[in-house]
């Protein structure tokens, strides 16, 4: 190989350049944000489903809400202990978790995830 | 070069085997798969929505009340622009409104009527059909619905509707609260907290309120019109003939707009 030894310098310093952001970065894993509740969803103890099956899932309950609110005009949800709730991300969900940009916002923005849920549905006004 | 008997009596066999994979098998096969596409739902499951709007007691009034009881539930802007208007429901005089009709000699009260157009809820919805996301279906009670959740905003309805019943939202409606020159139209946008917006590049119409009639409740722009003017505006079932929108239909002599389109328009103006 002619130019051995600047090849496998110029190769060793590629790589070291790509792969410096993993280097500078190392040992310091973002701190995944804390879920904020306010009052009344303190007060409320119950959500739709069990909390573990909330924050795991709570997108697949939101997209099955929609589905059969729209499409099959299937409009109340019976809770697991009888409560009877309106299936409704703006009225029902957001009545408890009002604060979006803590409740929401920081969690999606950790995982890099954009819903489009408000581009159309009003997030409840929040006290800067 | 030719081919000799033997080898045309093949291909010609071989050609006809082969033809059989055409529409002619699949009507055999999978009966009515083709057109499954081109056939509208029926009403079905024993409901048929239908509004029937007295056109002797519409008035300015009633037409300011019943639009913005409907336009400020559905937080529906004004953006100020004939191309970008965005309308659930609307005034039109009578030649507009019903241009198989019209001629020289029609009476005055009519000639001078307004009318208020909405979403006919067609039985035989044409823009249904041309949906290639099923985004706008018809609902088993008859109500023609949108899903802004699967719009893509192709606008296939707006051409196939012979109403003008669909908007396009071209831009983001809630741009109104911050374009300078809108923003006095639409003090208070959105006006309804607890019903959203649409986004840019979905398609919008009149739902006839279904939010509100699966909670037992009446249209939004009949209970506006009924406080100014009772019994402008009636709302029912028409599969029921005991329905008082039925039994005003048999009373009263009524027209539907461009019914000879055939698409069956369940919004009837009384004459």
């Amino acid at each position: 190989m002619y130019d051995g030894g600047k090849i496998i310098a110029g190769l060793i310093i590629g790589i070291g350049l790509l792969m410096s952001p993993f280097f500078y970065n190392a040992g310091k894993a973002a701190k995944a944000p804390e879920r904020v509740l306010t009052e009344k969803a303190k007060q409320a103890k119950e959500c739709i489903l069990d909390k573990a099956q909330m924050t795991a899932s709570h997108f697949k309950l939101l997209d099955e809400w929609r589905h059969t609110v729209v499409r099959d005009g299937q409009r109340y949800y019976k809770r697991a202990d009888g409560k009877v709730l309106y299936k409704s991300l703006q009225v029902t969900c957001m009545d408890c978790h009002s604060n979006k940009a803590n409740f929401c916002d920081q969690c999606h923005n950790y995982m890099a995830v954009t819903p489009y849920c408000w581009d159309c549905h009003i997030a409840p006004e929040e006290k800067k | 070069m030719g081919i000799d008997r033997r080898a045309f009596l093949k291909i010609a066999g071989l050609s006809t085997i082969l033809g059989l994979g055409g529409k002619a098998a699949f009507d055999i096969l999978a009966p009515g798969e083709l057109e499954a596409s081109t056939n509208a739902a029926s009403p079905g499951a024993g409901k048929r929505w239908a509004m029937a709007i007295d056109a002797r007691l519409v008035d300015d009034k009633v037409i300011s009340e019943a639009t913005s009881a409907c336009h400020r539930h559905h937080n529906v802007p004004d953006l100020d622009s004939a191309k970008e208007e965005i309308k659930w429901i609307w005034e039109e005089d009578y030649e507009h409104s019903f241009p198989g009709h019209q001629h020289e000699f029609v009476s005055d009260d009519i000639k001078h009527a307004k009318f208020l157009l909405l979403c006919n809820h067609c039985s035989n919805p044409p823009c249904c059909r041309v949906c290639p996301t099923k985004a706008t279906w018809q609902r088993a009670d008859g109500i023609v619905m949108m899903d802004p959740h699967r719009c893509i905003g192709c606008r296939f309805c707006m051409a196939a509707c012979p109403f003008g019943a669909r908007s396009f939202n071209w831009g983001d409606p809630r741009r109104v609260t911050r374009v300078p020159e809108l923003v006095a139209k639409n003090q208070g946008f959105p006006y309804n907290k607890d019903y959203p917006t649409r986004a840019k590049g979905v398609v919008e119409k009149c739902t006839f309120c279904v939010d509100l009639l699966e909670k037992g409740e009446q249209p939004l722009c009949m209970t506006a019109a009924n406080k100014v003017k009772k019994g402008s505006f009636t709302f029912g079932d028409l599969s029921d003939p005991e329905s008082p929108i039925r039994s005003l239909l048999r009373k009263r002599y009524s027209l539907r707009r461009k019914f000879e389109l055939g698409t069956n328009p369940n919004v009837f103006y009384l004459i």
